[in-house]
């Protein structure tokens, strides 16, 4: 625990990404293989479930720290982020042998299933003798959401230095779903088990926004393959020795939320593995992004829910073909690939269609089409480099995504709130209102695209203008106007305005609009397809 | 009628015609200290510690100024007025103000932990106090000051043994002299930015500091090798900074204690010393004065009033224009 606390206040002491990654390497060749392997699941956002509920922890934190559990919740909000609270209000100087990380874990696992007095009891004595960093560490081991600045990329990197382990190797060693309750550092990193590997996917291969200027004067038209980036679920299909699984690109595996894929169990051959995007689809039109998250969200798929909302795979792009790894084959052969085996199994009842790949001879053609994106129900271009294998994570290059120009809105700023991490501290997350008979309305949520300057200054107004407060969301005089741009727009029951938008971000601060130019629900609406 | 009243230009003491820490021009002002927020431009005579004077002086220019010494009474139309010290920065006191039995203490800003070039913080029985409350949270506990000092100078010698310059950067008055006074001066050799070493001048008459030589627009980089650079903040990002070669960046302030704070500020390394009390500090302030009454002025004010009450104190926040939750945004610009 001391070892890997050290870790992350090194990690946090630095924003150097060479530094980043010396300093992860030594941890991964020092540590023990059992505390390294959790690290490395800690580091990839897989946790040990929750073995108590945030709001005893802060019951306990604030009769530990001696002070009323209004001050704790105060205080909380203000630090922005509960284990560093708990960190702070319950500090001691430390000195007592912290457990190692993985006994510290294995204890966290088995403690889900004691009594509140048990865990009560143990929480309470880490608290007391851990130091601050170690006790932030063990907070948020025990709340989640570990994010030090660190992706899963870097983590990577060093962890291919301290095994000497191509990295590419190991990003696919290290996917899917394991825990180091089942596996470990050796069976996982070192030495991997094919018998394991049936339902292990490959990393997905990521795509940067394109730089147009510079892209569109540098590149030949013909050399790329263009297709429509679809609105949906990134998602990986695997068929392999009888079974098939689906994989987002969370790395959840989501083969049980769509049983309508499972006839392509025995339409497609064995050992076949096909990136796609996941998209609601019904009676041959494209459906609405919103609809997919219902089906994601139930725990059990009804009929009726199938019916409702059907979905396909848009399939673009093969990765293993008679189990062989085609990765390093030419996005053209594999497109290739793809085409000849969709056609072959192709059926009526068949949930699996084909991205259409577009090649033009000119950039101009190439912007006609995006122009269509809306019509066509896509987000707008993926543009792929017709020689390119397919890579690991994001990568500068190859694959380029340039999306349809953003709609956008002149709306008002109504509320605020604190931030987290970074922002902690400001009021940096912002929430904008339209007009509707002579009311504001709220209509969406939103906290980036303002400069550091921008959101100083806008802190101190709201610090200034404060109608009311409720815990760490502020209400403010309406009396600033913002350009919000968003993606999708779709009707909603959800929402009080009736309507939801997707990717809402600030664009611009509208220093020259008063609030009574500021747009009415009325014109949102019109924007709807 | 209390005896000091808030107005829309400060705190004022009607009976003696006289405000502390006006945030206008005013006739006459008693000032604690030489921060910006608290010792104003604009007022005809200036009243202070006698530490503080030369210290006014050289941000506020040609003023009138007349300096006593701590523990010094003087009477102003029947109103006996005092400074104490209040161990926020050299020359920084506390007002305390009798008139008829009744007396009030206005703290200006203050920490209760000695930091080694102010005088130390003095309690001073009153009936009511009126607090600062910058770190009045409970989050807020500052550790041991040598233990910060000790880990400053490790991280300059390492810097100096990787052949690495070390920018340590905090506020010109106060902080950046705490700060030179614990540096460990046989790593290397110390340097200051202008702004850093004239307060540092300032300073030197009633200080020992160790030696320090200003980066002048012939400083090369390779003399600075390896040595400590003091600035203020506002230096991070701006062309300055450039000329001093290969960095590990350093911020001083109470402010990083949190996290997020450290994470925006993005220096290499923040450590945590603060020139105002902490929770503790501002709580065992309050108790030694022995007042009923506590009015909170700045930071988290109205958190701080509220616990206090629940304790049992009358108490109450006061707005005024001295810089709070955004004095570490401000210090920066």
């Amino acid at each position: 625990m001391r070892r890997f606390a050290t870790l992350v206040k090194m990690l946090d002491a630095t924003n150097k990404t060479n530094k980043k990654v010396d300093t992860l390497t030594q941890y991964f060749k020092e540590a023990p293989k059992k505390d390294g392997l959790w690290a490395v699941a800690l580091l990839s956002h897989r946790r040990p479930s929750r073995p108590v509920t945030t709001t005893l922890m802060r019951n306990w934190a604030a009769e530990l720290a001696g002070i009323p559990k209004w001050l704790f919740e105060e205080s909380y909000h203000i630090v922005g982020d509960l284990a560093e609270a708990i960190a702070l209000l319950t500090q001691k100087e430390g000195g007592v042998a912290a457990p190692s990380l993985s006994a510290c874990i294995e204890k966290i696992i088995i403690l889900k299933s004691q009594t509140d007095e048990e865990k009560k009891q143990y929480i309470l004595s880490q608290w007391k003798s851990l130091n601050y960093f170690e006790s932030f560490v063990f907070n948020k081991i025990l709340t989640g959401g570990f994010r030090i600045g660190v992706s899963q990329k870097l983590m990577t990197r060093a962890l291919s230095r301290a095994v000497n382990v191509d990295e590419k190797i190991l990003a696919h060693r290290l996917m899917g779903q394991w825990t180091p309750q089942t596996t470990s550092f050796e069976r996982l990193i070192l030495h991997p088990n094919p018998e394991d590997q049936i339902s292990q996917p490959y990393p997905f291969f990521l795509a940067y926004p394109i730089e147009e200027d510079l892209f569109f004067k540098k590149e030949e038209a013909d050399q790329w393959h263009i297709e429509h980036k679809w609105d949906g679920i990134r998602a990986q299909l695997i068929l392999r020795k009888g079974s098939h699984f689906l994989w987002s690109r969370g790395e959840e595996l989501i083969t049980d939320k769509f049983p309508e894929l499972e006839v392509l169990k025995n339409l497609l051959p064995r050992g076949t593995v096909i990136d796609a995007e996941l998209i609601p689809f019904k009676n041959g039109f494209i459906g609405n992004f919103q609809d997919l998250q219902k089906r994601i969200g139930r725990k059990t798929v009804s009929k009726k829910l199938q019916e409702d909302i059907p979905i396909v795979l848009m399939a673009y792009d093969l990765l293993e073909l008679d189990g062989e790894d085609l990765r390093e084959k030419p996005l053209w052969e594999r497109q290739e690939k793809l085409d000849v085996l969709l056609k072959k199994f192709k059926s009526s009842d068949c949930p699996l269609l084909l991205s259409k790949v577009y090649r033009f001879k000119n950039w101009k053609a190439v912007r006609l089409e995006r122009e269509q994106a809306n019509k066509k129900r896509s987000e707008g271009l993926m543009i792929k480099h017709k020689e390119a294998p397919y890579g690991v994570g994001r990568q500068k290059g190859s694959w380029w995504k340039w999306k349809s120009d953003p709609k956008s809105i002149d709306a008002v700023l109504t509320y605020a709130m604190r931030g987290h991490g970074r922002r902690t501290n400001l009021y940096t997350d912002y929430t904008f209102a339209l007009w509707e008979k002579g009311e504001l309305v709220t209509f969406a949520k939103a906290y980036s695209g303002l400069t550091d300057i921008e959101i100083k200054k806008l802190d101190q107004f709201v610090k200034q203008n404060t109608l009311d407060r409720f815990g760490p969301v502020r209400q403010v005089t309406p009396q600033l106007v913002f350009e919000i741009a968003f993606e999708g727009i779709a009707p909603s029951s959800r929402h009080k305005s009736g309507i939801a938008v997707r990717f809402p971000r600030i664009s611009r601060w509208r220093h020259d609009k008063k609030i009574e130019e500021a747009n009415s629900l009325d014109d949102l609406k019109a924007m709807l397809p | 009628m209390p005896l000091l009243e808030f107005t829309s230009k400060g705190i004022y003491c009607k009976q003696a015609d006289v405000y502390l820490d006006p945030w206008r021009g005013v006739d006459k002002a008693l000032i604690s200290h030489g921060h910006s927020d608290h010792a104003r431009w604009g007022t005809k005579q200036y009243i202070t510690n006698e530490i503080n004077v030369p210290i006014i002086k050289h941000r506020l220019g040609n003023i009138i100024a007349s300096g006593r010494k701590y523990n010094e009474t003087f009477t102003i139309n029947g109103v006996q007025f005092s400074f104490h010290p209040a161990g926020h920065v050299p020359g920084s006191s506390q007002i305390r103000a009798e008139y008829k039995g009744e007396i009030w203490v206005f703290t200006g800003d203050y920490k209760t932990q000695a930091d080694g070039i102010s005088t130390v913080f003095e309690p001073v029985p009153c009936h009511t106090f009126i607090t600062e409350s910058t770190f009045g949270l409970p989050v807020f506990q500052w550790e041991q000051p040598q233990k910060v000092h000790d880990s400053i100078n490790q991280w300059w010698a390492q810097n100096h043994s990787e052949k690495t310059t070390s920018l340590l950067m905090g506020y010109s008055l106060g902080k950046v002299q705490r700060l030179l006074k614990h540096l460990d001066s046989s790593i290397s050799k110390i340097y200051t930015h202008g702004a850093t070493e004239h307060m540092t001048q300032v300073l030197r008459q009633f200080i020992d500091f160790p030696r320090t030589e200003l980066i002048t627009r012939d400083t090369t980089k390779k003399e600075i090798e390896g040595s400590l650079v003091l600035a203020p903040p506002a230096v991070l990002g701006s062309a300055w900074i450039k000329k001093l070669g290969l960095l590990s960046t350093g911020y001083a302030s109470g402010w990083m204690a949190f996290r997020g704070a450290r994470r925006r500020r993005a220096v290499d390394r923040a450590f945590v010393l603060s020139d105002h009390a902490d929770w503790k500090g501002l709580l065992s302030a309050i108790r030694a004065t022995g007042c009923e009454n506590v009015i909170t002025t700045h930071g988290y004010t109205e958190l701080f009033a509220q616990y206090l009450k629940e304790q049992g104190w009358n108490a109450r926040t006061q707005k005024t224009q001295y810089e709070s939750e955004t004095e570490e945004i401000l210090v920066a610009e």
